[in-house]
């Protein structure tokens, strides 16, 4: 009977652990998602848009086209650590274009990494596919 | 000798209260919209920055430039100081709404001199000013363009004459006659140092690349004059 209660009780433990880390990563993605937009607000739309559809301001006179972050069938074959590498290092570092530049100098690795999170909700998410 | 010395505390005391008076309305008429001390909290503050910073006008602009600017301003900001802020989305990709950018008060030519003379003295950043130097070398328009739009991709965001570039920076055609060379050279070198939040990447230039750089801008801005 004990150990019944026992089992039961490790049981619970386990399930509000595992409930409650799930919704801590479910919050932290929330925060990364929210400030990964507010970043691409101020360092990406000028180029990639405001939906991130690659029509920014700066277009029309580029001679290479931003990439569409909302074009998903392109998007799912770049890495979260190429998209990292890029925005870090710069196009050159991922073999694109060098009118990428390399925003190391402006923003931090968790800054990037919830660029990320962002880029993956515009294109992939069910708001933000094409 | 007693009346010189009290004619001359006489003229230091009105030339103080001048230069204060005139302080007190450059803070109060533009600290709406440009900042006069370093206030760097976190990159959030570019979503509402309505002006460029003025605490380093000193060793930024060119005095000459800034009195006919303020008698006469123009854009210089394509999209404005934040031009998300100014951006709409359409069908064929986003655009500059230019209603909704906002219009630099106009001032007497007696009122720019004044003006652009207390700017002058606002100095910060002065160590970064004395590591650099500028020293003007002949480059073709044609290779300093090729460098300028192509090597280092500053057309993607900065105009190098009224008909093109990109709209999210100020316009560099006229950069020349607006900026102190040194200005130029530093802020190529560490823009972060000049501003931690600058929307301005560091592209880790060499001084060779710098030094062509601003001879570029240079010839567009000379020419710009013609």
């Amino acid at each position: 009977m004990i150990n019944k209660l026992k089992r039961s009780i490790i049981s619970i433990m386990i399930l509000a652990n595992v409930y409650g880390f799930a919704s801590e990563k479910l919050n932290d993605n929330k925060s990364d998602k929210y400030l990964g937009k507010q970043l691409y607000q101020v360092y990406c739309v000028q180029c990639h848009g405001i939906t991130g559809d690659g029509y920014g301001i700066n277009v029309e006179d580029m001679s290479v086209l931003p990439k569409d972050h909302t074009d998903k069938k392109e998007m799912i074959t770049r890495s979260d650590a190429d998209l990292f590498k890029a925005i870090k290092y710069g196009g050159k570092a991922v073999s694109k274009s060098a009118l990428m530049p390399a925003w190391e100098a402006n923003l931090s690795d968790k800054q990037i990494n919830a660029i990320v999170v962002y880029l993956r909700d515009v294109c992939c998410s069910d708001e933000g596919e094409k | 000798m007693k009346i010189i010395t009290k004619i001359a505390v006489l003229i230091l005391f009105a030339f103080n209260i001048s230069y204060a008076d005139i302080r007190t309305t450059v803070k109060n008429d533009c600290a709406s919209c440009h900042s006069f001390k370093k206030v760097e909290t976190d990159f959030t503050q570019r979503l509402e920055r309505k002006g460029s910073p003025l605490y380093y006008a000193g060793n930024k602009y060119n005095e000459s430039w800034l009195i006919n600017w303020l008698q006469n301003p123009v854009t210089i900001r394509p999209g404005g100081s934040f031009p998300p802020n100014h951006t709409i989305v359409t069908d064929e990709g986003d655009i500059i709404d230019e209603k909704t950018l906002p219009k630099h008060m106009k001032l007497s030519q007696k009122k720019a001199k004044e003006v652009a003379q207390y700017l002058m003295t606002l100095k910060a950043h002065q160590d970064l000013i004395d590591k650099v130097s500028y020293k003007a070398k002949k480059i073709s328009k044609s290779s300093g363009r090729m460098n300028f739009a192509k090597f280092q991709g500053c057309l993607s965001c900065h105009k190098d004459s009224s008909t093109e570039g990109g709209r999210s920076g100020p316009e560099l055609y006229t950069a020349w006659n607006r900026l102190q060379a040194k200005y130029i050279v530093s802020y190529l070198k560490e823009p972060q140092l000049w501003d931690k939040f600058t929307m301005m990447p560091n592209k880790h230039l060499k001084d060779s690349k710098i030094q062509k750089l601003v001879d570029y801008l240079k010839v567009i801005g000379e020419s710009n004059d013609k």
